[in-house]
Order: structure tokens, then C-alpha cells, then sequence
């Protein structure tokens, strides 16, 4: 692996995973085009599998019906009569709206440590992404330090510590059920004695419906900013993409709580999944940092927008 | 859970609920905007569509056209193929076996197998009298098993270690010998969170399967899931034989298509709900209840079930003694009827559970703030003993102290009496009428709302 820096890493085998990932379930449009379309020729029956299909990418009903509107009346004026125009048409837009979210996650600074806050619903992988992440940056050649904030969760500190230790990374933490607020001050106070180049603060997942536990995590951000007025540098919501469209609602929730200034998208080899990417970019413009694919440290990497819709549309 | 596809329900049979004659062409566009509304709960999109054409082929026939209220047998007609469609009652877990009775969690990586785990250990052991051991064979997941380990501990329920560096199988064959041993009535075997379509780890829980024979095999699902939830629940439950599924995460803003979706995929009934992150919120689930929830007609059993769990019913009786001798409703019973509100889990809880709570405006619902309640104690218990029994004393100057007293405004004050005053006259026409009549009253109510009865044992 190269020793650049983390936003430039591409790995080869990246794009051929995401697409076989994509389609592997056989869900998306575009498993391919051409089983949508058996002939060259687009036809109405074409446009309302097209129309399901969409929505079973969870892509939303107000996604979903505006595609589908411009597909329509493209289709009904004559301009659509080829699969290869189809696919231009809906790839485009995609294209569009996607590449305005596309903005790697710089974590340069003339000093300090960069200070990474992660936060998500339960059980969408935050401590895995925080694993992977922490691998990532390691093999990039920046020093890392994990602050294991879940203090709630039974096993979640053993947990990232585990993972810590796998990538002999060091991990702060203290004893279950401690003030989660207090860890991240603490971490950070031992980041920036270290020289630490990136500090990731894991917290506990929280559904975003429960007013106290934003409010907690409000705290814990406010306590980052002690030590360091521009910590976090980022903070991270993490979205699982088998979530439907309530994905859209926990952003929403997370970022009027805490200010987000990023997603990481998980889970998106599960089978129906992509369309939530669309969903939220489209409606929060929050950039997308990393998208994950599969179990393995590999299967994370950096969001980029052409080739997750190439993966889409090949 | 379920409000925003209520709402959306609700709204879609607004305009035809009235209506004496039915064309098709207005079925067809009320039927769209079921479909609309079950697609923006992420219903999956195959469930959906049989839903719809069900609804329609009944309405089509002779079922709605001939009804005197067509738009009222529509209504009815959605309602009991919901209910069919989520399944009819409760169904407990079926554990009459030779011990010990196996249970087998299933699921997606995060769907909170091992969280439910614990739940549905603490429910056995506490509901249900029997002695739980658990085993973790989640060898994958750093610290899965420290976890377990953890809840376990947490309640109270025995714990049989394993190691990530075994075979999945093997831990199994293991626990469950130990539990032979150990004369266990119960043993629950956690798995690895697996994608449907990852074909190893389908065939690893298949065998876990065969060598466990389990009395039951538990499908936990998300109850945010998308889409997915048609594909994942298929390939799980054509991989295991699925005896019933735990939906997790119920208490967030999910839309709770999910429910729908794997109940019609597998077949298999929803046996709990995940309610909470603590490991006491797991909750039986009733499908029929849940129905009536999601068409707005309220869920009035469980909410009379925990007014009985809760309200103190000494207290209650002594009010409606009080208040037969034709004494008046002074303050201070005001301030115990909040009191009692708020440990039924505030008027949000209740609202939620009111046959036309799900169908008020969003605004209302946030005006009767939970906050409002405490606040409205606080000002009752700033006044002296004799300002509550009397409250007409309440004149300017008491007003402003009582006001400095609970850290309120004067026009905050006002605003209680007359609350009080309203409340007072409520109470008369009920200590004249008796219960009966106000059952009679939400009945008649209800008919207006959704042409459906009271659920049965209700409203006598």
C-alpha cells in the first residue's frame, strides 16, 4: 500500500468490489440495463419496472416520482427511445448531485492533533468504521490514537480496544459506564502530549429521537473544543445503507444537535442499498467521506462520486 | 413508531371517509396514495404491491359498492387486511420441549441480536420462571462475546464462555451440553450479525440449525430497515426455518414498514418489540393493536392496560368519593391527575395511544408538552394549602407570588386556573354520568372517526 496520503488512496480492486457488491443483490436498476431492457428499444413496461426499481434502491417516493417525471416526459417527447439514452439521462443527473458531496476528508494540520468525532444510531458500525479508519491512516504513515467513548454499550470498549490492538494503535479509555465527555477531554489531553497526528473519538449509539442522549453528545463536542477551540475538526455521522428512509431523519436529527460535517455510508453490500447515498445527499449536501462495501479493513475507502455511479450504471 | 404512515393513511382516506357513492376512479386514486404512503413507511415494494391488489380486488367487488358507506368500508377493508396482513394476535414463544428449549437469534450485523439477547433472557427468566443459560458464537466481531458475557451479568442470567478462536458449531455443541448438565430450562444462542447474501455464513447458521434442532429461531430485524427488508428477511428465511421475528429499535422515528415487510416475507409472526436501550424495554407485540395504531384508531387496550398498571387506584377511588358527595374538583386533585399523567410516561404517551391522537395536528401534539405538566405542578405547589382548596382566593398579589414561587409569569398562572375551571367542569359531567356514559361518548366518537368498534372488552 502506498504511503500517501489517506484521500488519495485508491486501491484497484476498489471499483470492481463496489460493483460486484452493488449488483450482487440484483436490486439496483442496473443490475444491468439490459435485463431492464431485454430489447435495444425503451418502452413503457421498461419505464415502470424502472419506476420499481428505483424505489427498491430505497431512493425515496419524492426522489423516485422527480426521476421519474423528467424520464417520462423525455420518453413521451421522443428523446428516449434507446437504452443507451436512458442510461445517459438517468446518469447524469445522479452524476450531479452526487458530485457535489464528493469531498474527501483532509486531515492535515500544522499542529495539534486532528480530532475525529464519530457518531450514528445504534448498530450501524461506528466501531468498525473507527477500526478500519484507524488502519487506514496507520498504512498512510500518521500516528493514531482512539478514545473508546461508547461507555454505554457492554463490550463496546473491549471492543476498539481489541481493534487497537490489532493495529497497534493506542487506545484511551475508562471503565464502562464512565462520562463519555470525560474520555474524549482526557484523549485528547494524551493526544496532544504524544504529538499524535489523528485523535478518533468513538461514542455510544444513540437512536436520535432521544433528546437527552443528542444532548450528551452535544457535550461531548463542546468538551472537545476545550483543549483545542477548532476540535473536532470533523464530526462524522455513520448511516447504515440498509436504513430506509429514515437514514434521511438521523442526519437531519444529528446535525441540527451537533452540526455534522460528514457521513460515512456502511453497509452497502447489503442488497437493496444505494439509493439512501442519493436520498441525503441530495437533501443535507453533507460532503460523504467513506463509503464501506464489505467486512474486510479494504472495504472502506474514499468516496468518490464517478465511480460509485459507474458501479451503478456498468 | 408507525405516526408519519398514519398520518399519511389518515390523509389519504380524508376525502372519500364521507362520501355516500364510490366511482372507481376515486377508489383507484385513494388506492394510490395507500401505496404512496406504504412506499414512504419502506414497506417493501413486493409487499405493497400485493397489499394493493388485495384492497382491490376487494373493492372492486360487491364489498364497497353495495355498502351504505362505501368510504367507511373501504376504511374497514384496508384495516382487516392490515391486521391480516401483520398477523391476529400475540404469539408467545412456544418452549414445550424436553429441556432445555433452544432459541436461535438470526440476523444482520447490528440489528441488536445480542442486546435482545439479554431482553429476552431477562423475559424468561423474570415472566416465565425459567432458568436461562446463554452462549455467545459470534467469533468474528472483536469483543461480541465480552459483550454477551456483559448482559448476561447485567440480568442475572448464567453465561457459558466460549472463545473466538473456536468453531461456531463447536461452542454450540458445547452449550448445549452444558445446559443438559446443568439442568437449564432454556438456553439462547447468539450468532454473528451475516448479509443474506453471503453465502458462507448463510450455510454456518444452517448447520448451527441442524446441530441445535432449536425450539425456536428468531429473526431480528431493524425496525428501520429499508427496502432491504424484503431481500434479507427472504434469504434468512429460506436459509432457516424461522419460528417468529424480534423487530429492534422500535422506540426511534422509524416509519415501521419493516414490520409489514417481514411479517408477509416470512410468514412468520413478530413475537417482540425492542422498545428502549435498556435490557427491561422488550415488549410483546400485538399485532392487532398495532393495526388500529397505524389507521389512527388509537391503541386503547394498552393504554388501559397501563393505567391499571400504574395509576393508583386507591387514589382514584378516592377522587370519585369526593367528587360524589358533590364535593368540588379543587386544585390539588388537578395537580394528582398530572401527577398520574406523568408516571403513565406523559401526555406524549398518551396522545400516541388516543384514538384521534395520531390524526392531531403536529403542532398540538408539541403543545402539550411534557414540560408544560411539570411546570403546572410546580405553580400548584408554590400556593398554600388553602389557595388549592379554594381556588377563587387567587387574586393579583397571590398570583404574583405564586408566580415567584415556581419561576412563572403571572399569565402563566391565569392560564392554570382556567385550565382548572375547565378540568372542574369535565369532572361534574363525569361524577354525573358515570363511567358508562363517557365509554358511550368515546364510542360514538370513535364511529365518527373510522366506523370501527371499540376493541373487544372495551366500552362496558
Amino acid at each position: 500500500m502506498a504511503k500517501s496520503k489517506s484521500n488519495t488512496i485508491k486501491q484497484p480492486g476498489f471499483l470492481t468490489r463496489l460493483r460486484a457488491s452493488l449488483n450482487r443483490g440484483n436490486s439496483w436498476l442496473t443490475y444491468d440495463l439490459r435485463n431492464l431492457l431485454p430489447g435495444e428499444t425503451v418502452d413503457q413496461d421498461a419505464l415502470d419496472e424502472l419506476e420499481s426499481r428505483l424505489l427498491t434502491a430505497d431512493l425515496g417516493v419524492d426522489a423516485t416520482t422527480r426521476i421519474m417525471e423528467r424520464v417520462q416526459s423525455l420518453f413521451d417527447g421522443g428523446r428516449i427511445t434507446t437504452r443507451e439514452q436512458l442510461a445517459n439521462e438517468l446518469k447524469a443527473p445522479m452524476l450531479d448531485v452526487l458530485r457535489q458531496v464528493e469531498r474527501p476528508l483532509d486531515v492535515t494540520r500544522e499542529s495539534g492533533p486532528f480530532v475525529l468525532l464519530v457518531a450514528g444510531v445504534n448498530g450501524v458500525g461506528k466501531t468498525t468504521t473507527i477500526g478500519k479508519l484507524a488502519r487506514k491512516y496507520v498504512d498512510a504513515g500518521y500516528s493514531v490514537m482512539l478514545a473508546a467513548g461508547d461507555t454505554f454499550r457492554a463490550g463496546a470498549v473491549e471492543q476498539l480496544t481489541q481493534w487497537g490492538e490489532r493495529n497497534g494503535v493506542p487506545v484511551v479509555a475508562q471503565s464502562s459506564g464512565a462520562d463519555a465527555a470525560s474520555v474524549a477531554y482526557d484523549a485528547y489531553a494524551r493526544a496532544a502530549a504524544r504529538g499524535v497526528d489523528i485523535l478518533i473519538a468513538d461514542t455510544a449509539g444513540r437512536l436520535h429521537t432521544q433528546g437527552n442522549l443528542m444532548g450528551e453528545l452535544a457535550k461531548v463536542k463542546r468538551v472537545l473544543g476545550k483543549q483545542d477551540t477548532s476540535a473536532p475538526h470533523e464530526t462524522m455521522l455513520v448511516v447504515d445503507a440498509t436504513t430506509g428512509g429514515n437514514a434521511l431523519s438521523q442526519a437531519r436529527s444529528f446535525h441540527e444537535s451537533v452540526g455534522l460535517t460528514g457521513l460515512t455510508v456502511t453497509k452497502l453490500d447489503g442488497t437493496a442499498a444505494g439509493g439512501v447515498v442519493f436520498a441525503i445527499a441530495e437533501t443535507m449536501g453533507l460532503p460523504i467521506r467513506f463509503i464501506g462495501v464489505g467486512e474486510a479493513t479494504e472495504d472502506l475507502d474514499v468516496f468518490d462520486a464517478e465511480r460509485f455511479v459507474d458501479a451503478l450504471f456498468k | 413508531m408507525f405516526e408519519s404512515l398514519s398520518e399519511r393513511l389518515n390523509k389519504s382516506f380524508q376525502s372519500i371517509r364521507g362520501r355516500g357513492r364510490l366511482t372507481e376512479d376515486n377508489v383507484q386514486a385513494t388506492l394510490r396514495e395507500v401505496r404512496m404512503a406504504l412506499l414512504e413507511a419502506d414497506v417493501a415494494l413486493p409487499v405493497v404491491k400485493d397489499f394493493v391488489a388485495r384492497i382491490r380486488e376487494r373493492a372492486v367487488g360487491s364489498e364497497v359498492t353495495t355498502s351504505v358507506t362505501p368510504g367507511q368500508a373501504l376504511v374497514k377493508i384496508v384495516n382487516d387486511e392490515l391486521t391480516d396482513l401483520l398477523g391476529s394476535s400475540n404469539s408467545e414463544l412456544d418452549l414445550r420441549v424436553k429441556p432445555p428449549a433452544v432459541i436461535l437469534m438470526a440476523g444482520l450485523q447490528g440489528s441488536g441480536k445480542t442486546t435482545t439477547t439479554g431482553k429476552l433472557a431477562a423475559h424468561l427468566k423474570q415472566s416465565r420462571k425459567q432458568s436461562v443459560l446463554v452462549v455467545s458464537t459470534d467469533v468474528y466481531r472483536p469483543a461480541a462475546i465480552d459483550q454477551l458475557e456483559k448482559v448476561a451479568s447485567d440480568v442475572g442470567v448464567d453465561f457459558h464462555p466460549s472463545e473466538s478462536k473456536q468453531k461456531p458449531k463447536k461452542i454450540a455443541v458445547e452449550a448445549r451440553d452444558a445446559a443438559r448438565k446443568g439442568l437449564y430450562d432454556v438456553l439462547i444462542v447468539d450468532t454473528a450479525g451475516r448479509l443474506g447474501i453471503d453465502d458462507a455464513m448463510m450455510a454456518e447458521i444452517s448447520s448451527l440449525h441442524e446441530t441445535l434442532a432449536p425450539v425456536e429461531t428468531l429473526f431480528v430485524v431493524d425496525a428501520m430497515t429499508g427496502q432491504d427488508a424484503a431481500n434479507t428477511a427472504k434469504a434468512f428465511g429460506d436459509a432457516l426455518p424461522l419460528t417468529g421475528v424480534i423487530l429492534t429499535k422500535v422506540d426511534g422515528d422509524a416509519r415501521g414498514g419493516a414490520a409489514l415487510s417481514v411479517r408477509q416475507i416470512t410468514g412468520r409472526p413478530i413475537k417482540f418489540m425492542g422498545t428502549g436501550e435498556k435490557l427491561d424495554a422488550l415488549e410483546p407485540f400485538h399485532p392487532d393493536r398495532v393495526a388500529s395504531r397505524i389507521l389512527g384508531m388509537g391503541d386503547v387496550v394498552s393504554l388501559v392496560e397501563n393505567a391499571e398498571q400504574k395509576v393508583d387506584q386507591d387514589k382514584a377511588e378516592k377522587l370519585a368519593k369526593k367528587l360524589k358527595k358533590g364535593k368540588s374538583f379543587d386544585l390539588e386533585d388537578m395537580a394528582e391527575q398530572l401527577r398520574q399523567m406523568q408516571q403513565m410516561g406523559g401526555i406524549n404517551a398518551l396522545m400516541e395511544k388516543m384514538p384521534a391522537g395520531a390524526q392531531m395536528p403536529k403542532g398540538m401534539m408539541g403543545a402539550a408538552d411534557d414540560k408544560q405538566v411539570g411546570r403546572m405542578l410546580a405553580m400548584v405547589n408554590s400556593m398554600t394549602p388553602k389557595e388549592k382548596a379554594f381556588p377563587d382566593l387567587i387574586r393579583a398579589s397571590r398570583k404574583r407570588r405564586i408566580a415567584a414561587g415556581s419561576g412563572t409569569e403571572v399569565q402563566d398562572i391565569n392560564r392554570l386556573l382556567k385550565q382548572h375551571q375547565q378540568m372542574k367542569k369535565m369532572m361534574k359531567k363525569f361524577s354525573k354520568g358515570g363511567m358508562n356514559k363517557m365509554m358511550r361518548a368515546m364510542q360514538s366518537q370513535m364511529g365518527n372517526q373510522g366506523g370501527n368498534q371499540l376493541p373487544p372488552g372495551m366500552g362496558r
